[in-house]
């Protein structure tokens, strides 16, 4: 254990990054990031990293095509307009196989929408925003310390899987400030002998996204969908909260809004309800195996920063065996404590 | 132990500054502590408030309709969150800029005129810091001793701030125990 210092969760983000020898940053400002690009532009130049602001956010995601193309660890970040704008860059990353890390601080929309948080972003993080059979390892934090853990697990599963990977914040996490245990951290970043690294010594890399012919094409397409297989079979994440045996309702949420639902189970716990909690924290792979046993559960409240996008991964998952309702709110605002609090005890009726 | 506390006024009163010397001076303390901003469009000027919490134990809703103490430095921050304060929870109120009385009789009520005791000590901009001496005195959230010690953190770089900050702190504590 280290010494604990208070960090801005945005900042967090920066300094995770850095820590996981990430020495590559491009991106673009905007609301309710920009805390991140600006601790990083300080940042950058003392550990002898690049910083650069480029034009847009689509020369920014190319950019990061370009720097993991040489096989160094490289992010960009953006809030939801601006990770929009980034998809086809996503698409290119993910048909390419390039590990990197993409960070969306949400906002509301749709469209240029408005600063405060939401969670409305869900859908184009883990059913694919750009085009193509593709899938994005996508981490939800909950406190700024997970930030800087998800921020540097996500750089190793970048690299693991050779796949682009989300980090899906919202502005509430952007803006809070929470102290963090930075650790003794040590990044182990392997070789990556597929890297564009100047060729000498060594037979030609290619890295692409194009495949002409058809056949090659789909053979293309079966690998990844194996890679995938892969990646859900290991790498689910998730957080169980009071959910034991007993437990007759369950609430699930993730990132900001699990907070605000801890806080409304443990008032429901302490009225004698039987109130519990998972918390994804990979949203893709959707933690699958969390939901294996429903137990004692009579219902489950599905509770979103949006109007309701996981409730559907939930739905699935729990396939008709025991009702799922939602509440959510939209457009910058978020279900209050309060609220969360009178849709549980509304489960019992 | 379990403080949820909103401070709130103008843009450039240095609210969001005392929430953070809270959440640091809890956090020396070894409390679980978080600090956040209401954040809007602005980049200066308009209405500021922040949330800070300090407890024993862990947190989890970052925000809070209904806090334990809040801290207005003007009228319309008293306006928005007088009627939010929890029952028997407590309100400071920066009585320079506020001209009306609090309507609450259920909340501990702290009037101080911050903003002429800061002028008084040469600097307006310390009314912060006074209402802050005040809020610790009266409710005890993080020692007063604490908060002290954390001025040479704050102020790094502008060390020649430290002595008329303390004084305010100083002035603002002083003031309530005389009340």
């Amino acid at each position: 254990m280290g010494e604990k210092v208070l960090m801005k969760g945005n900042e967090a983000i920066g300094e995770a990054a850095v820590s996981a020898g990430c020495r590559h940053f491009f991106g673009y400002p905007i609301t309710p990031q920009s805390e991140l690009p600006a601790y990083l532009a300080k940042k950058m130049p003392l550990v002898g990293g690049v910083f650069l602001q480029a034009e847009s956010e689509i020369s920014a995601i190319n950019m990061v095509y370009g720097a993991a193309c040489a096989g160094v660890r490289v992010m960009t970040s953006s809030s939801s307009p601006g990770v929009s704008l980034k998809q086809e860059g996503i698409s290119y990353l993910a048909g390419a196989e390039l590990p990197v890390l993409v960070c969306n601080v949400q906002r509301a929309g749709p469209g240029l929408g408005t600063i405060q948080p939401s969670q409305a972003d869900y859908f184009q993080a883990v059913k694919g925003g750009g085009h193509g059979d593709y899938r994005l390892i996508t981490l939800s934090p909950s406190s700024v310390q997970e930030i800087i853990d998800l921020i540097r697990l996500g750089f190793d599963l970048a690299d693991k899987y050779k796949t682009p990977a989300m980090f899906l914040a919202d502005g509430m996490l952007g803006q809070l400030m929470e102290p963090v245990d930075l650790g003794e951290y040590k990044s182990e970043i392997k070789e990556k002998p597929w890297a564009l690294s100047g060729c000498e010594g060594r037979a030609k890399n290619t890295v692409t996204s194009i495949w002409i012919n058809p056949e090659e094409m789909e053979r293309h397409n079966i690998h990844l969908q194996e890679k995938y297989a892969e990646i859900k079979k290991n790498e689910q994440r998730w957080e169980n909260f009071h959910f034991d045996d007993e437990a007759e309702f369950l609430v699930v949420a993730h990132g900001s809004m699990a907070r605000i639902a801890k806080s409304a189970v443990i008032k429901a716990r302490e009225e004698g309800i039987k109130a519990s909690l998972i918390r994804p924290i990979t949203l893709w792979p959707f933690p699958e195996n969390a939901f294996s046993s429903l137990k004692s559960l009579k219902k489950i409240l599905v509770v979103e920063m949006n109007m309701g996008q996981m409730v559907e991964d939930v739905r699935l998952v729990v396939n008709g065996r025991i009702p799922v309702e939602f509440f959510g709110r939209a457009g910058g605002m978020f279900p209050t404590v309060e609220q969360t609090l009178g849709k549980i005890r509304g489960l019992i009726k | 132990m379990h403080e949820e506390l909103i401070i709130a006024g103008f843009g450039g009163q240095g609210v969001l500054l005392i929430g953070q010397m809270i959440a640091y001076a809890g956090l020396a303390e070894n409390k679980h502590v978080l600090w956040m901003p209401a954040y809007g469009p602005e980049t200066r000027g308009g209405f500021a408030n922040c949330t800070v919490m300090v407890s024993d134990k862990e947190l989890y809703s970052p925000v809070t309709t209904s806090p334990s103490s809040v801290i207005v430095m003007n009228l319309p921050s008293l306006d928005k969150f007088e009627r939010s304060v929890e029952e028997g929870g407590l309100i400071v109120v920066n009585k320079s800029l506020v001209n009306r009385e609090v309507f609450r009789g259920d909340i501990d009520k702290v009037v101080v005129p911050a903003t002429e005791i800061a002028t008084e000590l040469g600097n307006v901009k310390a009314a912060n810091m006074v209402a802050l001496g005040a809020y610790i005195e009266r409710r005890k959230t993080v020692k007063f001793e604490t908060l002290i010690n954390l001025l040479p953190k704050i102020f790094k770089g502008k060390e020649k701030l430290i002595p008329l900050n303390e004084k305010a702190l100083i002035q603002g504590a002083e003031f309530v125990k005389n009340l």
